[in-house]
């Protein structure tokens, strides 16, 4: 879409432009330009001398045991927290589509976690469940489990899954229940007058109707756990027990600034842009579809 | 409401309620945990009832912050926050309205470049160029500075793809109109295209305020001075690791006080907050 009236200037479009576009060059293209050429290289402790070693990081990083591991842990975490944000956020949208009394106050009091930082997240989840002090972990352990993530692993994988679903549950609450208000009401009445009740309405009509809303989500939420989590895991886990909660963005950060290797850290960093790249070009792709639908 | 079926009536207000239960159970606990002194906190199990340190927690907080770790008190914090949070709001707002007004409302060379050089940036998430953008900002000497706290976050291909969007949708007449009437760009930027985006704006904010103040892994790499910490940030440094070292009551009572502004926008904003959100992701 084009608009048929415009404006004639030689300067005017590139100074409205400007300060857009020297943000972007210098704190996204430099950067990123930087970190693929630092990818190639090596540097030794002190930064003192760089080393060409063409693709000998990445080579590295795909023989590298735990970087293979934070892909699965990953994956892992990603597909937990999406899959159960995903359902818990259905559950609830479809009761609130249901309730005539009281909906708005439902609403509000169910969309505040988004306003919740991922860190502050992790601190309020982490101090639940903490191993000493924590009130649930006190409860766990009456009831004869012995509950403390910071020397297991499932343990902590469950506490940061818990901790970025809860904050997450709000937005796909909004959006789920804006997609069972667009359902035509009369659909629904059809298929109530043949006799079909609540349950079977929702699985043959109402759930096949959401389901742009629910892939859409999915990638958004893959998106979210991937990249956004990283709050949570830093102010709970720290990426671990022995790395059982190291995904790849903690992963980057760590060896980076923790521990100091720039080719490494940058080589993952190329990898995990690839990975971005890819993710956006799925959610547009599926954005021009619904357009249609 | 297609059939009256009470018991799933019943049951919708039932599960709804548990749900709103289990998510605002960490919430409550944190306050509560903010009410009480830190011996109370640490016998085990914890009192689930408000105790009445409210008044000492919150103004140690503010005024002295946790002893050990970060000293700073959080009343500074929360200024770090506010301005961060507003900086980047206004100034994504800002650029990005400016930059889909040339995009829309103008031809020229390299139009359809410039616009696929924001897009791209949508792939170009803070947290995959880390190193590389610290270097840079601590290069130009922005470390523990509001500019280097906010720039690099401020660029937005999300914010810039909503105005277009909507200046796609002014009608024609109106610029036609403004043109007729001699009006030049600037004029009719300010006087049509100013007035008439104040919702989105409204929209955009809400979403770009809460951003900016939840940011986390940028201000922990460019704040190394206690008086530049955000208030994110400043819970992070006060847990010094092992539950008892912590002062868990001024902990949590900065907890509070972080996530407060955000929530409030969001439950007093609401309106703007839902349209923001389904906006941003068309």
């Amino acid at each position: 879409m084009e608009k048929r009236v415009v404006f004639r200037s030689t300067w005017l479009p590139y100074a409205l432009l400007a300060p857009q576009i020297a943000v972007t060059l210098v704190f996204f293209f430099w950067p990123a330009a930087q970190a693929f050429w630092f990818s190639f290289q090596v540097q030794d402790a002190f930064g003192i001398n760089t080393e060409f070693v063409g693709l000998r990081n990445f080579v590295e990083l795909l023989r590298d045991e735990h970087y293979l591991e934070s892909f699965k842990t990953t994956a892992v975490f990603s597909l937990l927290v999406a899959g159960s944000g995903i359902a818990l956020a259905l559950l609830l949208a479809t009761m609130a589509d249901r309730v005539l009394r009281g909906a708005l106050a439902y609403k509000t009091l169910l969309i505040w976690p988004y306003a919740v930082a991922p860190a502050v997240a992790g601190v309020l989840w982490g101090f639940l469940f903490a191993p000493s002090i924590g009130v649930v972990t006190y409860v766990l352990r009456k009831a004869g489990y012995n509950w403390d993530w910071v020397l297991q692993g499932d343990q902590a994988m469950l506490l940061v899954v818990m901790a970025a679903t809860w904050k997450q549950i709000s937005y796909n609450f909004l959006f789920f229940l804006a997609g069972l208000q667009s359902i035509p009401r009369s659909l629904i009445e059809a298929a109530a007058i043949d006799g079909a009740g609540p349950a079977r309405r929702f699985w043959t009509i109402v759930f096949p109707l959401l389901s742009p809303t629910t892939f859409f989500l999915l990638v958004v939420n893959i998106v979210y756990a991937f990249f956004e989590t990283f709050g949570v895991i830093d102010s709970t886990t720290q990426g671990g027990p022995a790395g059982a909660t190291q995904i790849l963005v903690y992963k980057v950060y760590y060896d980076g600034v923790k521990a100091g290797d720039l080719g490494g850290s940058s080589a993952q960093s190329v990898i995990l842009m690839l990975i971005v790249v890819a993710l956006t070009v799925v959610q547009f792709r599926f954005i021009e579809r619904k357009v249609q639908y | 409401m297609v059939e009256n079926r009470p018991w799933l009536t019943v049951l919708s207000h039932a599960v709804l309620i548990a749900g709103i239960a289990v998510i605002a159970f960490p919430l409550y606990v944190t306050f509560v945990a903010s009410t009480l002194t830190l011996d109370q906190i640490l016998t085990v199990p914890m009192p689930l009832t408000p105790g009445d340190q409210l008044w000492e927690n919150y103004t140690k907080a503010l005024l002295a912050g946790a002893k050990g770790g970060a000293a700073a008190p959080v009343a500074r914090m929360m200024l770090n926050s506010l301005v961060m949070a507003l900086a980047i709001a206004f100034g994504k707002i800002a650029i990005s309205l400016i930059a889909s007004f040339a995009i829309v409302y103008f031809r020229f060379p390299l139009r359809n470049f410039f616009f696929w050089m924001i897009f791209v940036t949508l792939m170009l998430p803070v947290e995959v160029r880390i190193i590389p953008t610290y270097k840079i900002v601590s290069d130009l000497g922005m470390l523990n500075s509001y500019a280097g706290l906010t720039l690099p976050l401020i660029a937005s291909a999300t914010a810039t793809f909503l105005f277009r969007q909507f200046f796609l949708t002014i009608p024609e007449e109106l610029a036609e109109a403004s043109r007729i009437d001699g009006a030049g760009p600037m004029r009719f930027f300010v006087d049509v295209v100013l007035p008439l985006s104040k919702t989105s704006m409204a929209a955009l904010f809400v979403i770009q305020f809460i951003y900016g103040w939840n940011q986390y892994l940028w201000p922990l790499l460019v704040t190394t001075d206690e008086s530049m910490y955000t208030a994110v940030i400043g819970i992070k440094r006060m847990i010094i690791g092992g539950d008892a070292l912590t002062e868990w009551n001024v902990v949590m009572a900065t907890a509070m006080l972080a996530l407060l502004p955000p929530a409030l926008v969001v439950m007093l904003m609401q309106k703007w907050f839902v349209r923001g959100l389904v906006e941003t992701e068309k």
